[in-house]
């Protein structure tokens, strides 16, 4: 009823010309703002991909807004918020196997492996695996989640990372920023930024349902992180690093969040 | 909404019964425009649309990495989501990743746009004309009867019938559970006690399933609805007013005291 005495006009409208004008006015209104989210979705959907990097096959606004997400829900990340446990008799017999990528070559073997460290100052530490066994075993039994949606209830034992990274007195390392594991063919490879890394529950394992690691669960030393969806538990480790840059990620080049965390 | 289609419905009969008096009231008939929706409802309402809909869509390529849900009865699956058939027909493979990066940037307008209506219908206290009173759910079966041609009489509403305060009521309860479930999916360690709250992670993954089947249903329903409550109830929502006649009020409820027109 606002307009019913506009002053500019001499004559009022009558109500018959205020609903046409009305209606006219704001349904104008309204295809003229759902073309324009109509254009928004055309540009989104069609909006390059990013420059292949550490990151890639993702549109460049929504990469962006994957990173943000990640800042945003890493203000809520705590050492304290611990993943749920379960008693090892809820733990499954046949653990799931989805992905042998990185750890596919035939003639790997095991007693020649050892754990490559690339220290920040430029050393390579080498540790076999009869050491990180005498370190103290930490056992977790805990619901292992894949991106693709299944978890399982999984029993996994050995070493804590933050105890691996504290024994070697590797304290420079841990200053950085991320991490950064790949298998010994360098052809599965994941990034961790530090603090999950460092989490109480985030451990070097060797042995799943007591025993040790089979080739298909990544004999013998594979990262479980319980923080992290599957994607980043990286079997057969061969070689870690540390640096303040994002290293390379196996999934976020292939359209993954990077960040990954639960 | 209701109201508009018994007006002439009332009219004809009267007129019928009363031959002179049709005459009298279309002299009297006049038209008044009335606000109905606010530009804030109006807003969140058709900005949701769009959203929850690209929200389905890359929910949809998060669920087919692993279709795991169906309806077993006593072992028997009765429906699986989703047939075969229902992938061939769209036209669908494995999109992961590209679901989860639309997800999680929509996820942000989805939940932004929910906040928006919910603090505007706080505020402005037209929260009053949308939860359902003590009576809403006795009469939202009268409007079931109703609307299904049963029974006759129309059932008091103001802006809502009973039965719309309960849908409307429900749809943005539905919201807010999508936003928990889908916390306790997206960050169940972090937030723990949210994914605990839920019945654990996969309580939560089908909750947070079963509501987008919800407003699948709502929305087909919703549809239907507005399609049979017509032209100037639809116009409402994106207009803003309804066009009522003020003499039919009397006329459809005239009060004892009051000499009719």
């Amino acid at each position: 009823m606002k307009n019913l005495f506009n002053k500019r006009i001499a004559k009022p409208l009558t109500v018959e010309q205020q609903i046409k004008r009305r209606t006219f006015i704001s349904f104008g209104k309204f295809f003229a703002l759902s073309a324009g989210a109509f254009a928004g979705w055309k540009w989104l959907y069609n909006s390059p991909k990013e420059v292949a990097g550490v990151t890639g096959n993702v549109r460049v606004p929504l990469r962006r807004a994957l990173n943000k997400s990640e800042l945003f829900f890493r203000n809520f990340f705590s050492n304290s918020h611990l993943v749920r446990t379960y008693p090892k008799s809820r733990a499954a017999i046949d653990v799931r196997v989805n992905s042998m990528i990185g750890i596919d070559d035939e003639n790997f073997k095991s007693d020649k492996w050892f754990l490559n460290i690339k220290s920040t100052d430029g050393s390579l530490l080498k540790v076999s695996i009869d050491e990180i066994r005498s370190l103290p075993k930490t056992e977790i039994v805990f619901d292992f989640k894949c991106v693709e949606g299944w978890d399982q209830i999984q029993h996994w034992a050995g070493l804590k990372l933050i105890d691996f990274l504290d024994h070697y007195h590797l304290e420079d390392c841990v200053k950085k920023k991320y991490i950064g594991l790949e298998t010994p063919n360098g052809k599965y490879y994941v990034g961790l930024e530090m603090e999950s890394a460092v989490h109480p529950q985030t451990i070097l394992a060797y042995e799943m349902n007591g025993k040790p690691l089979s080739i298909k669960h990544g004999a013998p030393l594979r990262l479980i992180i319980p923080v992290k969806y599957g994607i980043k538990n990286l079997k057969r480790i061969g070689t870690m690093s540390f640096s303040d840059i994002r290293p390379r990620d196996y999934w976020a080049e292939r359209g993954y969040d990077y960040y990954s965390g639960l | 909404m209701y109201f508009y289609v018994i007006i002439p419905i009332c009219l004809r009969s009267r007129k019928q019964k009363h031959g002179g008096l049709w005459l009298h009231l279309k002299q009297c008939f006049m038209k008044v425009i009335k606000e109905k929706h606010s530009l804030a409802m109006r807003w969140t309402h058709w900005v949701n649309f769009p959203v929850l809909a690209v929200m389905i869509w890359s929910g949809l390529f998060i669920y087919w990495a692993n279709d795991s849900y169906g309806i077993t009865i006593f072992g028997t699956t009765i429906f699986q989501f989703f047939p075969e058939w229902f992938y061939k027909y769209f036209h669908l493979k494995q999109r992961l990743a590209e679901g989860m990066a639309f997800h999680f940037f929509f996820m942000w307008l989805f939940f932004i746009n929910g906040l928006l209506y919910v603090i505007y219908t706080i505020v402005s206290g037209s929260w009053r004309e949308l939860v359902p009173k003590r009576n809403s759910f006795r009469e939202a079966w009268q409007v079931l009867l109703h609307d299904l041609h049963i029974r006759k009489a129309v059932p008091p509403q103001k802006k809502y019938n009973a039965a719309q305060r309960i849908a409307y009521t429900a749809i943005i309860i539905m919201g807010f559970g999508s936003v928990f479930t889908g916390l306790a999916i997206y960050k169940p360690v972090q937030f723990y006690w949210i994914c605990w709250l839920c019945g654990g992670y996969h309580v939560a993954r089908i909750l947070h399933f079963a509501l987008t089947i919800g407003y699948v249903l709502f929305f087909m329903i919703h549809v239907v609805q507005v399609i049979l409550a017509g032209w100037n109830n639809f116009r409402s929502v994106v207009s803003g007013f309804e066009v009522t006649d003020c003499q039919v009020k009397d006329l459809v409820k005239p009060k004892e005291n009051e000499e009719p027109v």
